[in-house]
């Protein structure tokens, strides 16, 4: 009797992940910053966007602001908490969107035949637009957004799952199993959906992990320029925007917003590399290991 | 004597593959892989055994068989009804009949689907009528695996018990003709003994007609009463295997079966 | 003259051993047949012999080359020895050449290294040991890509390698296993040809009887593991003793033909 195929594979995975370093850390990372966008919706220490002329450009810890206030007085530390909101919406959003785009394309490019190139060619030189291009191009067209921040990173990163995506469908349609699963009958909706998608579910997800962490910078890119979230939301990206001229003058508060993009990023990146080592050799040694079962 | 036309059968059959160019001037070449290959099997007449080399056309005209590509010249007919020219319905019942068991016993079964599912697969798509559940069970039992198989992965057995899976899943819409190719070359010596019993008490049981793509002449020799021999697309010879073997009359066969290594006698 | 003397060999893999004390002999001149069903150590023994047993994998026992002794010695020290005394035909000609380099080139680097010719020199007998193995052309044959031959040609250019330094052993691990029959027949030919030629011992392992009876003297049966039977060829096809070996003979009888059949 095997123990193997007791345990559900997510909840292996993820047991798995937390044992890398990498995946521990990154782990760690995310979660604070989905804990800090889940606590800024009940809870800030002062209004992030209420201005307090009397408290401008305090140091951290003075009179009760954990991180100081910036120019216009605002608190720091709650405009940090409240920008995680949309860091952790916006990323999520787009790599929701990039998924869809992503699989959606590389379905259609590997399964059709003629049609299939024409995708394939087509996801080849939309992979050349530079997504932060298209969302200055979104943006100037429909007003900037969280919304077109969202959409355009999603396109923007969504051709890039696409191209792995079709590299390793068109690999699972080419097998014996999906071979037998022709001879037994299956319509290509049943093997895309039952044979094709499982088997490519490690890559894509590894792909969409990665895609989170770029989603962050893209977000917070867009925002910097001004063609992302309007204010008074608030983001990180923006803040930065609005505190780099004073970073001769006041360094600490710049150093924040940088810390708090650089630490999402960072937490997504690891948890991508890590789920990309744990996915892929365990199935290897998973094969080679395998216990014979009596018959 | 009554004449009923073969429940599969292949005439004339030609394909080639278009090769990359290697100039932008001249005409594009081609890889004949398979040119006028003529064959034939029914339930009942023995089977028939398709031996050659690499390079011979064999996978070519097991797809071209089981109907997964179309001949550029030719016709594969089931029940008399050119394939290429069938219906939907016609396609299924064809597939009913019509079943393959593959060479590579690690790539045959999808790592990710339960041997249950993978048995039940052609019931489901081929919408089989009865139980379900219970036929995967009996199916098991005939290739001779425990019922407790149904709940594990692939990877989780041997070369050899795999192919008793993708056997069984085979046998699951209860064909009449049973394709292998090359079912027994990637097993073990003593395991492709058993498989290869397992084939021919099958076959004699249910009444299957056995196509056996191989290099292997042994296999052949056991489990196919006709035999048709392959070289570079080509039939170089056809007919009763025992007259084949031991009568070749074609020099390719007689090259072939002269480099078969003996054991002194 | 003793060549190979394997004594007590064990090969483990986190505990567990895959060879489990195995001792051969090699002499002069021999041709040593080792055969087993897959998974009874036989190919591990003759790699792990010549120290090319995977890293992971722990080598006990005593493996002597013309008397001096082989396991231990590092990789630096052990490769000269391996090219120049030993030569290794691999199963799957596709992954043991280079798939980047013309095949003349991989030839003639050994050539280079183990018989301290240089460059030009090696080029030039690289072409004669192409010639050799049988390729037609060797000329021609020596720039082309391994992608561009066929499979019965690559494995000539692994044999045309293994026969590099001259070696005085040759080592033909399933040489023959990956390739269609015809041209097996043809490889086999050849290895029996230039074992005579050169003079050379040769242990030739492989799962299939037939094959081994066709170039092999002496035979060595392996089973997890463990030598179960060894003597002259004749002898033991004919007159087993082993349970190993006569199930090995009754699987071959089950499955295999020969024209006195039917």
């Amino acid at each position: 009797m095997s123990e193997l195929a007791s345990e559900s594979s997510v909840l292996r995975t993820f047991r798995a992940l937390l044992r890398e370093p990498a995946g521990l850390i990154g782990t760690v990372l995310i979660s604070l910053l989905v804990l800090c966008a889940l606590v800024s919706l009940v809870w800030t220490p002062y209004d992030p966007t209420l201005v307090d002329p009397a408290a401008v450009w305090a140091p951290p810890f003075s009179g009760g602001r954990l991180l100081g206030t910036d120019g216009s007085g605002r608190d720091l530390f709650s405009q940090l908490l409240a920008g995680a909101q949309i860091t952790t919406v916006a990323a999520v959003a787009a790599t929701v969107v990039s998924g869809i785009v992503g699989i959606g394309l590389a379905v259609l490019a590997a399964v059709g035949r003629r049609s299939g190139e024409i995708v394939a060619r087509l996801i080849d030189v939309l992979v050349a637009l530079p997504t932060l291009l298209l969302a200055m191009v979104l943006s100037a067209v429909y007003g900037g957004s969280v919304l077109t921040a969202v959409v355009a990173i999603g396109i923007g990163t969504g051709v890039n799952v696409a191209r792995v995506g079709r590299a390793e469908m068109t690999s699972a349609l080419g097998t014996d199993y999906v071979l037998a699963a022709r001879t037994s009958g299956a319509s290509t909706a049943w093997i895309v959906r039952r044979h094709v998608l499982p088997n490519v579910a490690p890559v894509l997800l590894v792909q969409l992990s990665l895609t989170l962490a770029l989603a962050v910078l893209a977000e917070a890119a867009l925002s910097y320029l001004g063609f992302g979230t309007a204010p008074p939301t608030p983001s990180w990206g923006r803040m930065l925007q609005d505190l780099q001229v004073y970073v001769t003058v006041h360094p600490w508060a710049v150093v924040w917003p940088g810390a708090a993009i650089t630490a999402a990023v960072l937490g997504f990146s690891l948890v991508g590399d890590a789920l990309r080592d744990v996915t892929d050799p365990r199935l290897r040694r998973q094969a080679a290991a395998a216990p014979e079962v009596l018959a | 004597m009554e004449l009923t036309a073969p429940l599969l059968r292949a005439t004339g059959l030609d394909r080639r593959y278009r090769l990359p160019r290697t100039s932008l001037r001249g005409p594009r070449r081609y890889r004949e892989a398979l040119r006028g290959v003529d064959l034939d099997v029914s339930p009942g007449d023995g089977g028939i055994g398709i031996v050659g080399e690499s390079g011979s056309g064999k996978s070519t005209l097991v797809r071209l068989l089981l109907a997964v590509d179309r001949p550029d010249a030719g016709t594969v007919s089931y029940r008399d009804r050119d394939l290429a020219a069938a219906s939907a319905g016609e396609l299924r019942a064809f597939r009913r009949d019509v079943q393959v068991v593959l060479q590579d016993p690690f790539a045959s079964l999808d790592p990710r689907m339960r041997v249950g599912d993978i048995v039940a697969e052609p019931l489901v798509c081929l919408d089989v009528p009865g139980d379900h559940r219970a036929r995967v069970h009996e199916l098991l039992a005939a290739v001779g695996l425990e019922r407790a198989a149904v709940d594990r992965y692939p990877h989780q057995f041997s070369g050899g018990q795999r192919q008793r899976i993708a056997i069984a899943r085979a046998l699951a819409p209860d064909p009449r003709v049973l394709v292998g190719d090359e079912p027994l070359s990637a097993l073990d010596v003593a395991v492709r003994v058993q498989v290869m019993d397992l084939l021919g008490g099958l076959a004699a049981d249910l009444g299957l007609a056995l196509v056996l793509v191989s290099h292997d002449i042994g296999a052949v020799a056991r489990l196919c009463r006709r035999v048709v021999v392959l070289h570079e697309g080509r039939v170089v010879e056809r007919g009763e295997t025992e007259q084949v073997l031991s009568a070749p009359q074609d020099p390719y066969t007689q090259r072939l079966l002269a480099a078969v290594p003996r054991l002194p006698a | 003259m003793t060549l190979l003397e394997i004594e007590d060999l064990t090969v483990r893999f986190g505990g567990r051993a895959v060879v489990d004390g195995v001792s051969l002999t090699i002499d002069a001149g021999d041709r040593l047949g080792l055969i087993g069903a897959s998974g009874s150590g036989k190919s591990l023994t003759a790699l792990a012999a010549v120290g090319l047993a995977p890293d992971d994998a722990e080598v006990t026992g005593r493996v002597r080359l013309d008397g001096r002794d082989l396991i231990g010695l590092r990789d630096r020290e052990l490769a000269p020895l391996r090219g120049g005394r030993v030569g290794v035909v691999f199963q799957e000609p596709q992954t043991a050449l280079d798939p980047l380099m013309r095949v003349g080139r991989q030839v003639a680097g050994p050539v280079h290294r183990l018989t301290g010719l240089d460059r030009r020199a090696a080029a030039v007998r690289a072409v004669e040991l192409l010639a050799a193995v049988g390729l037609p052309d060797p000329e021609n044959m020596a720039r082309a890509y391994p992608h561009q031959m066929s499979g019965g040609q690559r494995q000539r250019v692994g044999i045309a390698i293994a026969l590099a330094g001259d070696p005085a052993l040759l080592i033909a691990d399933e040489p023959t296993t990956a390739l269609d029959v015809t041209v097996q027949a043809e490889i086999l030919a050849l290895l029996d040809r230039l074992v005579d030629e050169r003079d050379m011992a040769l242990l030739f392992i492989s799962h299939d009887l037939a094959v081994v009876a066709r170039v092999a003297r002496r035979v060595a049966v392996l089973a997890a593991g463990q030598v179960r039977e060894e003597g002259p060829l004749e002898q033991v096809l004919h007159e087993p003793t082993d349970d190993a070996t006569k199930a090995l003979l009754t699987a071959y009888r089950a499955s295999a033909w020969s024209p006195s059949w039917s």
